[in-house]
């Protein structure tokens, strides 16, 4: 949309011009040529992995290049920290919030700073904020402390802290990749209100929607180099961009083959239980899912998806209902008995649940059967399987990492979740619970899990696949549940939109019937 | 106004060099971090010795003297081992729970219940005065470290349970152990009005290399005893639990991120109760072979802090069930011969120093420190 005022002639910002970085065994930075104009917003794609984080940690001064240069409106900087990329006017607004839980809006973004020196004048400084919140359309109250808000919130003080600090280039990595569909659309407003005052905007994601939706120019890397250089977004279509990612065409459509459905293995009744608050999170879920089917749960975040997923494999108490696998009575039972019995779960946090950040990918991948043969001898971990054993997956799932003793907090995102899908899958599971699995994945990987889930399908298991994203749970599920509020508002079998759509905002299916029929 | 911010940093005032301070981008060798104790060491060294050197002393004798003190001969180095024990069992004991970002600071009470545990088949008795030495030494072994564990059962029971922060309950229950002990020596036990036990009968003695002198002159009058390959056992033992074994793997995770250890089934509080009992009981084990082994009676003031010293030892040692051993015998010289020196003066000094060295020295393993001429940028 503001395209049309953007010429060729407008200012640059930023240029990064022949920057390389290498890590122990990547390069993950290849002589890469970028450049930022002003009121633009510039999207950067690739595969996971690809270095895109790298790059803009180099930007925002995380990380030192190991050659290249960089100017910032004409002149040559080469930043020490964060804050010198800061005050130069560069803030990253990263994928994990770096936000102070028992402090207010207020007080977060004002941390670190010099002033107010002595005395806080809080009133004072809410005024500003709010301000400064109006202005861009960053809904959140300054006097609210950060536990109370949603990660959406969360993400607008985040980008406060940045503008309150002067940035005129802010770079949103993965930023969508954490938040609700409607949320999505009033960061985008944002970002376009920023753009039109001047601002410029760095934004990374897998989801090409997105791309095509809110960028002006693409950049494209693969494997550390650029194989397209700010591409007019206006000139591409989406396959255009997947195919540039990917090197190779990318098919969106998934043919899913008819599957016999067996017995019913997992079976809900009543299930109730609490949230870390103590507050009713689930409040009498009923649900079933077969061998051999994929059923999806749709819903807004943080209607209980979690909570359910959690309760399922025997990480939160049920405090009322029923939970039968294969028939048998698994309420309240151990994770280690779930584990056992089949139950495989793909945590929705990869690094506060999923993995050990400071362990190796071999210890990473073990957690779940490194007390099973072959792993598992006697009281002894074998450590000779162990290797083979992750080396396989490393092979199989195509994780980039230098060795597998490398400490997985090393990992790209993308290649952290399918350190996690490689453990949950390869276990052979029974019953599959995946909570957003593709989240953070690229458009191959996406089509690689996709892949992987139906395979599992195909050989008898029952996932019930939890999402935030419809067109995933469209394309892969036999049938989808809606939930709100903790209740199952009720069932679609034919993939029709509307209905859930309805039912996501609180209306039960019953309800919808008998306004169809009336 | 951001513009004028850049100009201000584009014209700040430069060094000839840069020092670069990055965040690690990979793991540090293998290598690099005992590297940073020694540094610790020869640093809190140094430090010693320019405080001697201001109080008009001479470090470098000092030093030697501690050296020719502690390892000179077969003599003084049996001495140095002799208190190297307790330290090696209670810096393993706390190795064990840091492993689990445990924070077990209570292996000073542990040790003193298990020279309790160790007494009490003695005093009680438990076992008849004439019964056999071998007989003795076990149920020595076995009561010392069952009382050990006992106090590290409570804490840790009370963190399962009742989610009781372990480093108040801990040092609690330090004070508690050492009037128990008091009241046994004051009250139950006291010989003569004295505030100590009887010396034990012989055949309650852990064998000392000297018991062998009769027959081999080489180990006449050397006090090192059994305490030693109980040390050297359990460190092999541990160490082998915590890089080979299951439960090794569990505590690990635990200690990385107990929330994934969760998902992946291990019970966290099963393990908090575990591992609290088998620190004690190591530092338990401590105790009983100092009771048994040089102190020959219950009686007050058995411990200089082992205890404590143990967490430093930890520390040093970076958790490594064999580098305690090594870090142990460097701690001995140094309470031994640092003696001869200054009763606690120095010694002392050089502990805390290597403790805040090594915490300082964490910067190193998490930043890259490089230094470039500016040209070559
Ligand atoms: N600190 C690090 N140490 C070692 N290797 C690293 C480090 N950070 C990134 N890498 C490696 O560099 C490469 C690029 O990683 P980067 O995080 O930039 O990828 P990305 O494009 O952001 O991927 P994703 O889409 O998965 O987030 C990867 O191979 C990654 O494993
Ligand atoms: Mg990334």
């Amino acid at each position: 949309m503001n395209q049309e005022k953007l010429s060729t002639e407008t200012e640059i910002v930023v240029r990064m011009s022949g920057v390389s970085k290498r890590f122990p065994g990547v390069l993950a930075n290849d002589q890469v040529d970028f450049d930022l104009r002003k009121g633009e917003v510039h999207a950067l794609l690739g595969e996971n992995g690809a270095g895109k984080s790298t790059l803009m940690n180099v930007l925002a001064g995380m990380y030192r290049a190991d050659g290249g240069t960089i100017t910032v409106h004409d002149q040559l900087v080469d930043f020490g920290s964060p804050r010198e990329a800061i005050e130069a006017g560069i803030g990253m607004v990263h994928q994990h919030f770096m936000l102070v839980p028992s402090q207010s809006v207020t007080e977060n973004i004002l941390l670190g700073l010099d002033e107010p020196r002595f005395r806080m004048h809080l009133p004072q400084y809410n005024r500003k904020i709010e301000q400064m919140a109006e202005q861009y359309g960053l809904h959140v109250d300054p006097a609210a402390r950060i536990w109370q808000l949603t990660v959406g919130e969360q993400q607008r003080v985040e980008i406060l802290k940045m503008l309150y600090r002067g940035a005129d280039v802010l770079i949103m990595d993965e930023p969508t990749a954490v938040l609700a569909p409607s949320e999505i659309d009033e960061l985008f407003n944002t970002l376009r209100s920023m753009t039109a005052q001047g601002k410029s905007i760095v934004f990374i994601s897998h989801k090409l929607h997105e791309v095509m939706d809110i960028s002006d120019r693409v950049t494209v890397l693969q494997k550390g180099a650029v194989t397209s250089s700010g591409v007019p977004t206006a000139d591409v279509t989406r396959a255009d961009l997947a195919r540039m990612m990917v090197g190779r065409e990318v098919v969106f459509r998934i043919d899913k083959k008819d599957v016999e459905i067996g017995d019913v293995v997992l079976s809900v009744e009543g299930l109730k239980a609490d949230n870390e608050k103590g507050l009713p999170a689930l409040r009498g879920v009923d649900l079933n899912v077969h061998a051999g089917e994929i059923v999806g749960l749709a819903g807004v975040a943080g209607n209980g998806q979690s909570e359910l997923s959690e309760t399922l494999a025997g990480l939160r108490e049920a405090l009322d209902g029923k939970v039968m696998v294969h028939g048998e009575d698994v309420t309240n039972k151990s994770v280690k008995s779930g584990i056992r019995q089949g139950i495989s779960l793909v945590p929705a946090d990869r690094t506060l649940v999923g993995t050990a950040p400071n362990l190796s990918v071999t210890d990473n991948v073990i957690m779940k059967n490194y007390d099973q043969s072959p792993i598992g001898h006697g009281w002894m971990v074998n450590s000779t399987e162990a290797g083979n054993y992750a080396t396989e997956l490393k092979d199989d799932y195509d994780i980039m990492v230098p060795t597998i003793d490398t400490s997985v907090r090393l990992l790209s995102g993308g290649n952290l979740q399918k350190v996690i899908l490689a453990r949950e899958i390869s276990s052979d599971p029974k019953l599959m619970i995946a909570v957003q699995p593709t989240r953070g994945l690229d458009v191959g990987a996406i089509e690689g899990v996709q892949k992987l889930l139906l395979e599992q399908r195909e050989s008898g298991a029952a996932i019930l696949l939890i999402s935030e994203e419809l067109e995933e749970l469209l394309s892969l599920s036999d049938r989808i549940y809606v939930i709100y509020e903790g209740e199952i508002m009720g069932e679609v079998l034919d993939g029709d939109i509307d209905k859930i759509g309805q039912m996501m905002t609180g209306t039960r299916l019953e309800q919808i019937d008998t306004q169809g029929d009336a | 106004m951001t513009d004028t911010d850049m100009k201000k940093s584009a014209s700040r005032f430069k060094l000839p060099f840069s020092v670069k301070i990055e965040p690690r981008v990979d793991d540090p060798p293998k290598w690099f971090s005992p590297m940073l104790s020694v540094i610790a060491v020869v640093f809190a060294l140094l430090i010693g010795a320019l405080v001697i050197w201001l109080g008009g002393g001479e470090p470098w004798k000092a030093y030697a003297h501690i050296a020719r003190y502690s390892f000179g001969s077969v003599g003084v180095l049996s001495d140095t081992m002799v208190k190297a024990i307790p330290l090696m069992l209670v810096g393993l004991a706390c190795s064990l729970a840091f492993r689990m970002k445990l924070w077990n600071i209570g292996a000073e009470g542990q040790f003193y219940l298990g020279a309790f545990g160790a007494s009490m088949i003695v005093l009680l008795p438990v076992l008849p005065e004439d019964a056999p030495k071998w007989l003795f030494i076990i149920t020595m072994i076995i009561s010392g470290m069952l009382f050990g564990a006992l106090w590290g059962f409570i804490p840790g029971f009370l963190k399962a349970k009742y989610n009781v922060n372990e480093i108040i309950s801990t040092l609690m229950m330090n004070y508690i152990a050492i009037e128990w002990n008091n009241y046994f020596i004051y009250a139950v036990w006291s010989e003569g009005g004295f505030q100590m036990s009887r010396m034990f009968q012989r055949n309650a003695w852990l064998p000392r290399f000297s018991d062998l002198g009769k027959t081999i002159p080489f180990f006449r009058g050397l006090t090192t005893h059994m305490g030693l390959l109980f040390a050297i056992i359990a460190a092999v033992i541990l160490w082998w639990i915590l890089a080979k074994s299951q439960w090794g793997y569990e505590i690990r995770l635990i200690g990385d991120n107990p929330r994934a250890a969760e998902y992946a089934g291990v019970s966290i509080k099963k393990n908090v109760v575990l591992v609290m009992m088998l620190s004690g009981a190591l530092a338990g084990l401590a105790g009983m072979s100092e009771i048994t082994g040089v102190v020959h009676r219950l009686q007050g003031a058995i411990s200089p802090g082992y205890g404590y010293t143990g967490i430093i030892i930890a520390w040093l040692a970076k958790l490594n069930p064999l580098a305690v051993i090594l870090v142990s015998i460097l701690f001995g010289a140094l309470i031994l011969a640092g003696r001869e020196v200054q009763p606690s003066g120095i010694p002392t000094l050089i502990q805390g120093v290597i403790i805040v060295a090594l915490i300082a020295s964490d910067y190193f393993l998490r930043n890259r420190v490089s230094i470039t001429r500016r040209m070559e940028e």
